[in-house]
């Protein structure tokens, strides 16, 4: 039979592993011959059946939970270091704290910066610090749509030494914002993000450091969004990361 | 964080995508729910302890599928299962290229989900496994060849058989003296 050859062939074809060349010619082949496009059709049609069939057992979502958990201690455990530097930094804000009340000097101002403290100490304790596990800001961004009510700009990091890690919706007294981690150095920093207007107390514009806070930080606000850039990073690398976070808003 | 860190974040990143298949694809060896948990488990305790031995670049679909595949295959399911095919099976000669086409015409109408199920399901396991990749997994013969860890023309003379067999299985019982079938069935090289 002329078409024999073509025939032992056939698999092979459908399964698009032949080179280019011959694929052209088996495709005018198969074509013209009634015989042989019959045939493909069958095998076509037999590949798709299977295709089909073979997509038959689903996990439970109990059993995916245990595996994913199998895998990510080692996340949980990465984040060990950060945990003890904020049990140590929650150590030092409580004597913080108690110091400045029982001065009597604690003003709205130095709430929202304990505050923001306590949202970056109490994500990196987590066990789960990010919702979104991402180190591509157009991953990032939109996630954050329709959960938070503004939009904001994540900077380039290319060439920088800064990398974003994922993040996570927060609220600060009942207001959501966006709370992104960075990485430098082994540091882990947290960037968070609010509507101006809807924050408890009015900041000043160039509130710089407050001196009693454990960690190093930066804030700003730009088109009506209040950032706060925390960690216990060196102060010369908060101040690049609010640089690009500046440069990108 | 430190690059160990970064390495077993990626893990994680690289390997959860893949855990439907797997699974999909462990519970077509194992025949049962449980067994397929077992070794998706095993599987995954193995690739992220072996994680640091896997070269970046390389194909690591095909590498968490050799892992499940080769874990399967010295699991006691899956020496039961090896046992009921000869090894050399596939070494007896040149795939006879004459294929008649007439009964594949004949499974159309009588194809449906299940039987083919039931069809593949009965295959033997080496079959099973490389027609799975092959249409489900919809995987290249060298991706095959790399979780199999054997040749490309192994594979292909695998996947031919394979689909043969399988032809046959959804083929209807024993039509009266066609020469095909006669001649099919002495082609089938004893599986
Ligand atoms: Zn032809």
């Amino acid at each position: 039979m002329v078409c024999d050859s073509w025939q032992g062939m056939l698999d092979t074809y459908l399964d698009g592993e032949i080179p280019d060349e011959e694929m052209r010619t088996y495709d005018a082949h198969v074509r013209n011959c009634p015989s042989c496009s019959v045939d493909a059709l069958t095998r076509v049609q037999m590949k798709r059946a299977i295709q089909l069939a073979g997509k038959r057992f689903t996990p439970t979502a109990e059993f995916r939970k245990r595996i994913q958990q199998s895998v990510v201690p080692n996340r949980q455990r990465s984040f060990r270091l950060g945990w003890m530097l904020a049990t140590a930094a929650v150590l030092i804000l409580v004597v913080g704290t108690f110091t400045s009340s029982h001065m009597g000097n604690r003003s709205g101002r130095d709430q929202v910066f304990s505050e923001i403290t306590d949202l970056h100490v109490a994500t990196l304790a987590s066990s789960s610090p990010v919702d979104v596990i991402s180190t591509d800001r157009h991953t990032v961004k939109p996630w954050f749509q329709g959960k938070i009510p503004f939009s904001f700009n994540l900077p380039e990091l290319q060439n920088s030494e800064f990398s974003l890690l994922g993040g996570r919706m927060t609220y600060l007294d009942q207001t959501p914002g966006a709370h992104l981690i960075y990485d430098v150095r082994k540091h882990h920093i947290s960037v968070l993000v609010f509507q101006e207007r809807s924050l408890p107390a009015s900041l000043d514009e160039n509130s710089l450091s407050p001196k009693n806070l454990p960690f190093n930080m930066e804030t700003w606000t730009e088109g009506g969004l209040r950032y706060f850039v925390i960690g216990d990073a060196s102060a010369a690398d908060i101040n690049s990361l609010a640089k690009l976070l500046r440069a990108a808003s | 964080m430190s690059g160990a860190d970064l390495q077993l974040d990626s893990f994680e990143e690289l390997a959860m995508p893949l855990f439907n298949q797997l699974y999909n694809l462990a519970h077509w060896l194992t025949h049962n729910r449980e067994e397929a948990e077992d070794l998706v488990q095993e599987t995954y305790a193995k690739a992220l302890k072996g994680f640091s031995s896997f070269k970046s670049g390389t194909n690591f679909r095909a590498w968490m599928y050799r892992i499940l595949r080769n874990t399967f295959l010295s699991s006691r399911t899956g020496l039961k299962a090896t046992m009921t095919v000869p090894l050399d099976a596939e070494n007896d000669g040149p795939e006879i290229a004459v294929e008649q086409d007439t009964p594949d015409t004949l499974l159309c109408e009588r194809r449906n989900r299940e039987l083919l199920q039931s069809a593949i399901d009965e295959l033997p396991v080496y079959f099973r496994e490389v027609l799975l990749l092959c249409e489900v997994e919809e995987m290249s013969y060298q991706e095959i060849s790399e979780t199999l860890s054997v040749p490309i023309g192994t594979v292909m003379s695998r996947l031919s058989r394979a689909r043969k067999a399988l032809r046959d299985r959804l083929r209807p019982q024993p039509q009266v003296g066609t020469i095909t079938n006669a001649m099919e069935k002495g082609a089938n090289h004893g599986l």
